[in-house]
Protein backbone atom coordinates (compact mmCIF):
# COMPACT_ATOMS: atom_id res chain seq x y z
CA UNK A 1 0.00 0.00 0.00
CA UNK A 2 2.85 2.37 0.40
CA UNK A 3 4.93 1.87 -2.62
CA UNK A 4 1.15 3.14 -3.78
CA UNK A 5 0.90 6.18 -1.85
CA UNK A 6 4.25 7.85 -3.26
CA UNK A 7 2.91 7.15 -6.74
CA UNK A 8 -0.44 8.74 -6.06
CA UNK A 9 -0.08 13.02 -7.06
CA UNK A 10 0.80 15.11 -4.39
CA UNK A 11 -2.31 15.56 -1.92
CA UNK A 12 -2.69 19.20 -1.80
CA UNK A 13 -4.67 19.62 -5.17
CA UNK A 14 -7.02 16.95 -4.22
CA UNK A 15 -9.04 18.67 -2.10
CA UNK A 16 -10.01 21.31 -5.29
CA UNK A 17 -11.10 18.17 -7.21
CA UNK A 18 -13.94 17.09 -4.70
CA UNK A 19 -15.95 19.93 -6.55
CA UNK A 20 -17.29 17.84 -9.37
CA UNK A 21 -17.95 20.87 -11.85
CA UNK A 22 -13.66 21.14 -11.26
CA UNK A 23 -12.53 17.75 -11.17
CA UNK A 24 -14.74 17.29 -14.65
CA UNK A 25 -12.79 20.58 -16.94
CA UNK A 26 -9.56 19.28 -15.49
CA UNK A 27 -10.23 15.62 -16.95
CA UNK A 28 -11.33 17.19 -19.91
CA UNK A 29 -7.90 19.11 -20.49
CA UNK A 30 -6.00 16.10 -19.93
CA UNK A 31 -4.89 16.57 -16.30
CA UNK A 32 -3.23 13.27 -15.39
CA UNK A 33 -3.44 13.93 -12.04
CA UNK A 34 -7.33 14.47 -12.15
CA UNK A 35 -7.33 11.32 -13.86
CA UNK A 36 -5.32 9.61 -11.17
CA UNK A 37 -7.44 11.02 -8.20
CA UNK A 38 -10.33 9.46 -9.98
CA UNK A 39 -9.06 6.53 -10.60
CA UNK A 40 -8.42 6.51 -6.70
CA UNK A 41 -10.63 7.29 -5.42
CA UNK A 42 -13.49 4.88 -7.32
CA UNK A 43 -12.03 1.98 -8.14
CA UNK A 44 -12.89 -0.10 -4.95
CA UNK A 45 -16.92 1.00 -5.86
CA UNK A 46 -16.90 0.87 -8.79
CA UNK A 47 -14.87 -3.17 -8.79
CA UNK A 48 -17.75 -3.87 -5.76
CA UNK A 49 -20.38 -3.07 -7.57
CA UNK A 50 -19.19 -4.57 -10.71
CA UNK A 51 -18.52 -8.34 -8.48
CA UNK A 52 -22.22 -8.26 -8.27
CA UNK A 53 -23.35 -8.37 -11.68
CA UNK A 54 -20.64 -11.24 -12.68
CA UNK A 55 -19.73 -14.39 -11.83
CA UNK A 56 -16.01 -14.02 -11.26
CA UNK A 57 -13.23 -11.30 -10.30
CA UNK A 58 -11.95 -11.45 -13.24
CA UNK A 59 -14.55 -10.25 -15.31
CA UNK A 60 -15.59 -7.63 -12.79
CA UNK A 61 -12.22 -6.83 -12.92
CA UNK A 62 -12.43 -6.04 -16.75
CA UNK A 63 -15.79 -4.58 -16.53
CA UNK A 64 -14.23 -1.43 -14.51
CA UNK A 65 -11.63 -1.57 -16.90
CA UNK A 66 -14.39 -1.06 -19.53
CA UNK A 67 -15.76 1.39 -17.79
CA UNK A 68 -12.82 3.59 -17.42
CA UNK A 69 -12.51 3.70 -21.48
CA UNK A 70 -16.45 4.36 -21.38
CA UNK A 71 -15.62 7.43 -18.80
CA UNK A 72 -13.04 9.02 -21.21
CA UNK A 73 -15.23 8.51 -24.28
CA UNK A 74 -18.19 9.94 -22.98
CA UNK A 75 -16.54 12.46 -20.81
CA UNK A 76 -16.82 15.17 -23.92
CA UNK A 77 -20.43 14.45 -23.86
CA UNK A 78 -20.96 14.83 -19.35
CA UNK A 79 -23.62 17.16 -19.05
CA UNK A 80 -24.00 17.17 -15.02
CA UNK A 81 -27.40 16.23 -14.85
CA UNK A 82 -26.47 13.68 -12.65
CA UNK A 83 -23.72 13.32 -10.30
CA UNK A 84 -20.50 12.38 -12.17
CA UNK A 85 -20.38 9.23 -9.75
CA UNK A 86 -24.06 8.56 -10.31
CA UNK A 87 -23.22 8.65 -14.24
CA UNK A 88 -20.24 6.30 -13.88
CA UNK A 89 -21.99 3.62 -12.13
CA UNK A 90 -24.65 4.01 -15.08
CA UNK A 91 -22.08 3.43 -17.57
CA UNK A 92 -20.69 0.12 -14.97
CA UNK A 93 -23.82 -0.73 -14.73
CA UNK A 94 -24.78 -1.03 -18.08
CA UNK A 95 -21.51 -3.11 -19.22
CA UNK A 96 -21.82 -5.20 -16.77
CA UNK A 97 -25.10 -6.16 -17.37
CA UNK A 98 -23.94 -6.69 -21.01
CA UNK A 99 -21.10 -9.11 -19.69
CA UNK A 100 -22.95 -10.57 -17.08
CA UNK A 101 -25.65 -11.56 -20.12
CA UNK A 102 -22.62 -12.89 -21.98
CA UNK A 103 -21.75 -15.06 -19.00
CA UNK A 104 -25.39 -16.20 -18.82
CA UNK A 105 -25.28 -15.66 -15.36
CA UNK A 106 -27.86 -12.14 -15.17
CA UNK A 107 -30.14 -13.55 -16.64
CA UNK A 108 -30.87 -16.89 -14.48
CA UNK A 109 -30.49 -14.68 -11.18
CA UNK A 110 -32.05 -11.29 -12.48
CA UNK A 111 -35.90 -12.25 -11.95
CA UNK A 112 -36.76 -8.53 -12.76
CA UNK A 113 -37.51 -7.00 -9.78
CA UNK A 114 -35.87 -9.80 -7.65
CA UNK A 115 -39.31 -10.21 -5.33
CA UNK A 116 -39.24 -13.69 -6.22
CA UNK A 117 -36.30 -15.16 -4.27
CA UNK A 118 -36.56 -17.62 -1.13
CA UNK A 119 -37.83 -15.92 2.68
CA UNK A 120 -35.29 -17.11 4.38
CA UNK A 121 -34.36 -13.13 5.58
CA UNK A 122 -37.48 -13.35 7.69
CA UNK A 123 -37.29 -15.22 10.92
CA UNK A 124 -41.03 -16.63 11.95
CA UNK A 125 -39.11 -18.87 14.42
CA UNK A 126 -38.01 -15.99 16.89
CA UNK A 127 -41.46 -14.97 17.10
CA UNK A 128 -44.78 -16.56 19.13
CA UNK A 129 -46.87 -18.09 16.68
CA UNK A 130 -50.15 -18.14 18.15
CA UNK A 131 -51.89 -16.73 21.61
CA UNK A 132 -52.21 -13.57 23.20
CA UNK A 133 -48.91 -12.35 22.44
CA UNK A 134 -48.32 -13.56 19.16
CA UNK A 135 -45.86 -11.90 16.92
CA UNK A 136 -43.88 -10.83 19.95
CA UNK A 137 -40.01 -12.31 20.68
CA UNK A 138 -40.00 -15.93 22.33
CA UNK A 139 -36.44 -15.18 23.30
CA UNK A 140 -35.22 -11.49 23.20
CA UNK A 141 -32.25 -10.44 20.47
CA UNK A 142 -29.20 -9.96 22.53
CA UNK A 143 -27.46 -6.71 22.86
CA UNK A 144 -24.92 -5.76 20.78
CA UNK A 145 -24.27 -2.55 22.81
CA UNK A 146 -20.51 -3.45 22.93
CA UNK A 147 -19.85 -3.84 19.38
CA UNK A 148 -19.02 -1.13 17.18
CA UNK A 149 -18.21 -1.42 13.59
CA UNK A 150 -14.59 -1.19 14.40
CA UNK A 151 -14.61 -3.93 16.78
CA UNK A 152 -16.20 -5.99 14.63
CA UNK A 153 -13.95 -5.08 11.52
CA UNK A 154 -10.78 -5.37 13.24
CA UNK A 155 -10.39 -9.63 12.66
CA UNK A 156 -9.61 -10.34 9.22
CA UNK A 157 -11.57 -13.31 9.85
CA UNK A 158 -14.91 -11.62 10.67
CA UNK A 159 -14.14 -9.04 7.53
CA UNK A 160 -14.29 -12.13 5.37
CA UNK A 161 -17.54 -13.73 7.11
CA UNK A 162 -19.21 -10.45 6.74
CA UNK A 163 -18.51 -10.34 2.83
CA UNK A 164 -19.19 -13.35 2.42
CA UNK A 165 -22.60 -12.64 4.16
CA UNK A 166 -22.89 -10.02 0.72
CA UNK A 167 -21.47 -12.45 -1.94
CA UNK A 168 -24.36 -15.24 -0.74
CA UNK A 169 -27.03 -12.47 -1.41
CA UNK A 170 -29.69 -12.63 -4.82
CA UNK A 171 -27.47 -10.41 -7.16
CA UNK A 172 -30.50 -7.54 -7.40
CA UNK A 173 -30.22 -7.25 -3.42
CA UNK A 174 -26.59 -7.49 -3.11
CA UNK A 175 -26.22 -4.27 -6.08
CA UNK A 176 -28.44 -2.19 -4.00
CA UNK A 177 -26.48 -2.88 -0.52
CA UNK A 178 -23.78 -2.45 -2.34
CA UNK A 179 -24.83 1.26 -3.07
CA UNK A 180 -26.85 2.23 -0.26
CA UNK A 181 -24.72 0.78 2.80
CA UNK A 182 -21.45 -0.28 1.53
CA UNK A 183 -20.94 3.18 -0.47
CA UNK A 184 -23.46 5.31 0.91
CA UNK A 185 -25.66 6.09 -2.48
CA UNK A 186 -28.65 8.26 -1.42
CA UNK A 187 -31.63 5.93 -2.19
CA UNK A 188 -32.75 8.65 -5.09
CA UNK A 189 -29.73 7.64 -6.63
CA UNK A 190 -29.13 4.36 -6.47
CA UNK A 191 -33.06 3.70 -8.03
CA UNK A 192 -31.64 6.30 -10.99
CA UNK A 193 -28.42 4.10 -11.14
CA UNK A 194 -30.34 0.05 -10.76
CA UNK A 195 -33.72 1.39 -12.63
CA UNK A 196 -35.80 -0.14 -9.77
CA UNK A 197 -38.94 2.26 -8.28
CA UNK A 198 -38.43 3.61 -4.37
CA UNK A 199 -40.27 0.94 -2.96
CA UNK A 200 -38.54 -1.71 -4.50
CA UNK A 201 -35.72 -0.34 -3.61
CA UNK A 202 -37.03 -0.61 0.15
CA UNK A 203 -37.83 -3.85 0.00
CA UNK A 204 -34.83 -5.02 -1.56
CA UNK A 205 -32.63 -3.28 1.06
CA UNK A 206 -34.44 -4.57 3.63
CA UNK A 207 -34.20 -8.24 2.81
CA UNK A 208 -30.12 -7.40 2.21
CA UNK A 209 -30.00 -6.41 5.43
CA UNK A 210 -31.71 -8.43 7.20
CA UNK A 211 -30.55 -11.15 5.75
CA UNK A 212 -26.85 -9.72 7.33
CA UNK A 213 -27.75 -9.62 10.18
CA UNK A 214 -29.04 -12.62 10.89
CA UNK A 215 -25.43 -14.26 9.41
CA UNK A 216 -23.56 -11.95 11.23
CA UNK A 217 -25.46 -12.51 15.00
CA UNK A 218 -23.71 -16.02 15.37
CA UNK A 219 -20.71 -14.84 14.14
CA UNK A 220 -20.62 -12.67 17.32
CA UNK A 221 -21.87 -15.29 19.73
CA UNK A 222 -19.10 -17.13 18.77
CA UNK A 223 -16.38 -14.42 19.39
CA UNK A 224 -17.64 -13.54 22.34
CA UNK A 225 -17.57 -17.17 23.60
CA UNK A 226 -13.57 -16.99 22.50
CA UNK A 227 -13.40 -13.71 24.68
CA UNK B 1 -56.73 -10.40 34.32
CA UNK B 2 -57.06 -13.12 31.93
CA UNK B 3 -54.23 -14.14 29.85
CA UNK B 4 -56.00 -13.13 26.63
CA UNK B 5 -56.76 -9.50 27.81
CA UNK B 6 -53.35 -9.16 28.93
CA UNK B 7 -52.09 -9.78 25.65
CA UNK B 8 -54.83 -7.62 23.99
CA UNK B 9 -53.48 -4.53 27.09
CA UNK B 10 -50.16 -5.26 26.10
CA UNK B 11 -50.47 -4.95 22.07
CA UNK B 12 -52.15 -1.88 23.21
CA UNK B 13 -49.71 -0.51 24.93
CA UNK B 14 -47.23 -1.27 22.73
CA UNK B 15 -48.43 0.57 19.75
CA UNK B 16 -50.78 -1.91 18.46
CA UNK B 17 -48.12 -3.47 16.77
CA UNK B 18 -46.39 -6.60 17.64
CA UNK B 19 -42.41 -7.36 17.29
CA UNK B 20 -42.98 -9.20 13.81
CA UNK B 21 -44.82 -5.82 12.78
CA UNK B 22 -41.99 -3.77 13.60
CA UNK B 23 -38.52 -5.92 12.47
CA UNK B 24 -41.15 -5.43 9.14
CA UNK B 25 -40.99 -2.24 9.19
CA UNK B 26 -37.47 -1.22 10.31
CA UNK B 27 -35.70 -0.22 7.02
CA UNK B 28 -38.85 1.98 6.10
CA UNK B 29 -38.65 3.61 9.51
CA UNK B 30 -34.60 3.95 8.97
CA UNK B 31 -35.18 5.29 5.52
CA UNK B 32 -37.61 8.01 7.07
CA UNK B 33 -40.57 6.84 4.86
CA UNK B 34 -42.80 5.54 7.25
CA UNK B 35 -46.24 7.30 7.43
CA UNK B 36 -46.15 9.77 10.76
CA UNK B 37 -49.06 7.71 12.63
CA UNK B 38 -47.05 4.24 11.79
CA UNK B 39 -43.72 6.21 12.75
CA UNK B 40 -45.34 7.28 16.26
CA UNK B 41 -47.07 3.85 16.85
CA UNK B 42 -42.85 2.41 16.10
CA UNK B 43 -41.93 4.52 18.86
CA UNK B 44 -44.11 3.96 21.06
CA UNK B 45 -43.28 -0.11 21.24
CA UNK B 46 -39.80 0.69 20.96
CA UNK B 47 -40.59 2.23 24.46
CA UNK B 48 -42.25 -0.48 25.30
CA UNK B 49 -40.04 -3.37 24.42
CA UNK B 50 -36.21 -3.78 25.21
CA UNK B 51 -35.79 -6.64 22.46
CA UNK B 52 -37.13 -4.37 19.71
CA UNK B 53 -34.96 -1.64 20.81
CA UNK B 54 -31.66 -4.41 21.14
CA UNK B 55 -32.62 -5.60 17.65
CA UNK B 56 -32.73 -1.72 16.01
CA UNK B 57 -29.54 -1.30 17.48
CA UNK B 58 -28.29 -4.32 15.76
CA UNK B 59 -29.82 -3.26 12.43
CA UNK B 60 -27.81 -0.07 13.13
CA UNK B 61 -24.57 -1.58 13.98
CA UNK B 62 -24.80 -4.13 11.18
CA UNK B 63 -25.36 -0.89 8.97
CA UNK B 64 -22.70 1.53 9.72
CA UNK B 65 -20.31 -2.08 9.63
CA UNK B 66 -21.30 -2.01 6.07
CA UNK B 67 -20.44 1.42 5.96
CA UNK B 68 -16.66 1.04 6.89
CA UNK B 69 -15.80 -2.39 5.21
CA UNK B 70 -12.64 -1.13 3.23
CA UNK B 71 -12.65 -1.33 -0.22
CA UNK B 72 -9.90 -2.39 -2.63
CA UNK B 73 -6.96 -0.56 -3.34
CA UNK B 74 -5.94 -0.89 -7.28
CA UNK B 75 -3.18 -2.76 -7.83
CA UNK B 76 -0.24 -0.46 -8.72
CA UNK B 77 0.15 -1.99 -12.33
CA UNK B 78 -3.48 -1.85 -13.36
CA UNK B 79 -2.98 1.99 -12.33
CA UNK B 80 0.02 2.35 -14.36
CA UNK B 81 -1.51 0.96 -17.51
CA UNK B 82 -4.75 3.34 -17.27
CA UNK B 83 -2.57 6.25 -16.63
CA UNK B 84 -0.57 5.24 -19.53
CA UNK B 85 -4.22 5.07 -21.56
CA UNK B 86 -5.04 8.34 -20.22
CA UNK B 87 -2.19 10.26 -21.90
CA UNK B 88 -3.19 8.42 -25.69
CA UNK B 89 -6.66 9.41 -25.15
CA UNK B 90 -5.49 13.36 -24.49
CA UNK B 91 -3.70 13.20 -27.79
Amino acid sequence: MKEEKQQQPTASPESKWNDEQVLVEALRQGDEAAFGFLIDTYYGSLLRLAMAYVPSRAVAEEVVQETWMGVLESLPRFEGRSSLKTWMFRILTNRAKTRGKRESRYESLDTGDGHGDDESWREPERFQSSGALAGHWITLPSMWDEETPERLLLSKESRMFIEQAIDALPPVQRQVITLRDLDGVDSKEVCNILDVTETNQRVLLHRARSRVRKMIEPQLHNTKAER
Amino acid sequence: MSNDLKGQVMHFMAGNMSCQDLVDLMTEYLEGSLTFTDRIRFQIHLGFCVGCRDYLNQMKTTIRTLGKLPSEPMPTEVREELLKRFRTWKK
